[in-house]
């Protein structure tokens, strides 16, 4: 395998609140294209994990490279590292007091100091082709969550980034949202974006990911392509959470 | 109710209304100063200026503006420094208000959302452009209401300016009292003084208020 496709590498990583162990030893590369779906119990630490390949938290011990080059907490060099990594979060983010158009241009005039029209006109066609063309100039307030989520998605895409990082971005959404914003992700990982996702859909999952991951207590439990791991996964610990989407009387 | 005494020196009332605006404004827009710089060294917890700051908060708005004046009039000058009554009056008046404002400017920059702090970041947002861009905005929106009401606060303390020898609206009506006992006028037009500065204050800010609340920030 080529080593210029790797575009983030966790080497033995552990993340720790005081006495706390919440990540215990994790080893992820994810290549160019790929899209890694992260799921587990709640407090397993795939959230936490998120966070740490940005930089939002420090870690105890080990490593993440963002194409060979150290994210490190509370480092300089992360303004940068971090134009190269979009994060969407569960409750949006979007800034209140600008609107949407706002919003997506923030990052590309004011960090990579790009030029308005072009920033504009990408801006624009990003919100058209998640639907959101018609509010560009209203403020989040009067937007659905759904409508924000995917503004959101798009002021993290109008930056370019390398690898999309999207932690649960549907967990407070209602069910009707929740399609019209995993339908924009879908449509990212069919044209090769690379990302990883934290989420509790599993039919979602399914559909988007080339490679199902389940966390558990902080370690990674199995690893395995979609097909394989929701038809005949390999541990009894996935056979047991995947037990709990399915219902029979 | 005597009109000629009123005809005769209402001239003295608008003399001393512009003391009063002139020393009080310039103290308060030193006291805004003042605020942001503490609200900003206790937001970032800056080693050293934060606690310099907390207690500065805590001494200025836990002691009268009278005593505060006194010290910088009359205890100052013992120890070789001595300042003039306007600058007394200035100075004294934006130490209380720093106080007051540096409280309210910082719970406006609390109130700022941990996930709006973190969104800046992961768009790459070094820290002074998060400062501008995404929580000084927002802190201004919430911070205003108890701004406001800390400047209108602090046009009436000017009204202890004349302890200091500073010839305001107050120092003005006492004088003409003790000169004529015409107390009844002298009163009145203070209080119609008084009105007459703080009320359209309090109206525009009131407006100002409500325009915040509409744009829902």
């Amino acid at each position: 395998m080529d080593n210029e496709d790797v575009v983030i590498e966790v080497k033995g990583l552990k993340k720790s609140f005081g006495e706390n162990v919440i990540i215990n030893g994790i080893d992820l590369t994810v290549r160019k294209g790929e899209t890694v779906v992260l799921i587990g119990p709640s407090g397993c630490g795939k959230s936490t994990l998120l966070r740490c390949l940005n930089g939002l938290e420090p870690i105890q011990e080990g490593s993440v490279l963002l194409h060979g080059e150290p994210v490190e907490y509370g480092k300089r060099s992360l303004y940068k590292i971090r134009q190269k990594i979009g994060m969407v979060f569960q409750d949006y983010g979007l800034f209140p007091h600008m609107t949407v158009l706002d919003n997506v241009m923030l990052a590309p005039l004011k960090v990579q100091k790009r030029a308005k029209d072009e920033v504009k006109k990408e801006a624009m066609a990003l919100l058209e082709r998640v639907g959101l063309g018609d509010k560009a100039k209203s403020y989040p307030s009067q937007l659905s969550g759904g409508q924000q989520q995917r503004a959101a998605i798009v002021r993290s895409l109008v930056v370019r980034p390398d690898i999309m990082l999207l932690d649960e971005i549907t967990a407070a959404l209602d069910p009707e949202m929740v399609h019209e914003v995993l339908n924009v992700v879908l449509d990212l990982a069919k044209n090769g974006s690379t990302m990883i996702i934290v989420t509790h859909e599993m039919a979602f999952a399914e559909a988007a990911a080339n490679r199902v991951i389940l966390m558990d207590g902080g370690v990674i439990v199995e690893e395995n392509p979609p097909e394989k791991f929701f038809k005949d996964p390999d541990t009894e610990r996935a056979k047991r959470f995947l037990s709990t989407f399915s219902y029979s009387r | 109710m005597d009109w000629s005494f009123i005809t005769e020196y209402y001239p003295l009332y608008i003399e001393s209304a512009v003391l009063t605006v002139t020393i009080g404004g310039l103290g308060i827009i030193l006291s805004v100063i003042v605020g942001i710089l503490c609200a900003i060294a206790r937001y970032y917890r800056i080693p050293l200026l934060n606690g310099i700051a907390a207690a500065y908060t805590e001494l200025s708005r836990n002691t009268p503006l009278i005593v505060q004046l006194f010290f910088l009039y009359f205890g100052l000058p013992k120890i070789g420094i001595v300042f003039s009554s306007e600058t007394c009056g200035v100075v004294g008046l934006a130490f209380l208000g720093g106080g007051y404002m540096s409280e309210s400017i910082l719970s406006g920059l609390l109130s700022v959302r941990k996930t709006h702090l973190e969104a800046a970041a992961s768009l790459g947002l070094n820290g002074f452009q998060t400062m501008t861009n995404v929580i000084l905005p927002q802190a201004a929106s919430v911070a205003t209401p108890a701004v406001c009401a800390n400047v209108i606060f602090l046009l009436k303390e000017t009204s202890v300016f004349s302890a200091v020898s500073l010839a305001d609206l107050m120092y003005t009506a006492k004088d003409l009292i003790g000169m004529y006992y015409s107390t009844t006028e002298a009163l009145t037009m203070l209080v119609i003084a008084y009105l007459i500065i703080i009320l359209p204050v309090s109206i525009v800010f009131t407006l100002l208020e409500r325009r915040l609340h509409r744009a829902g920030i």
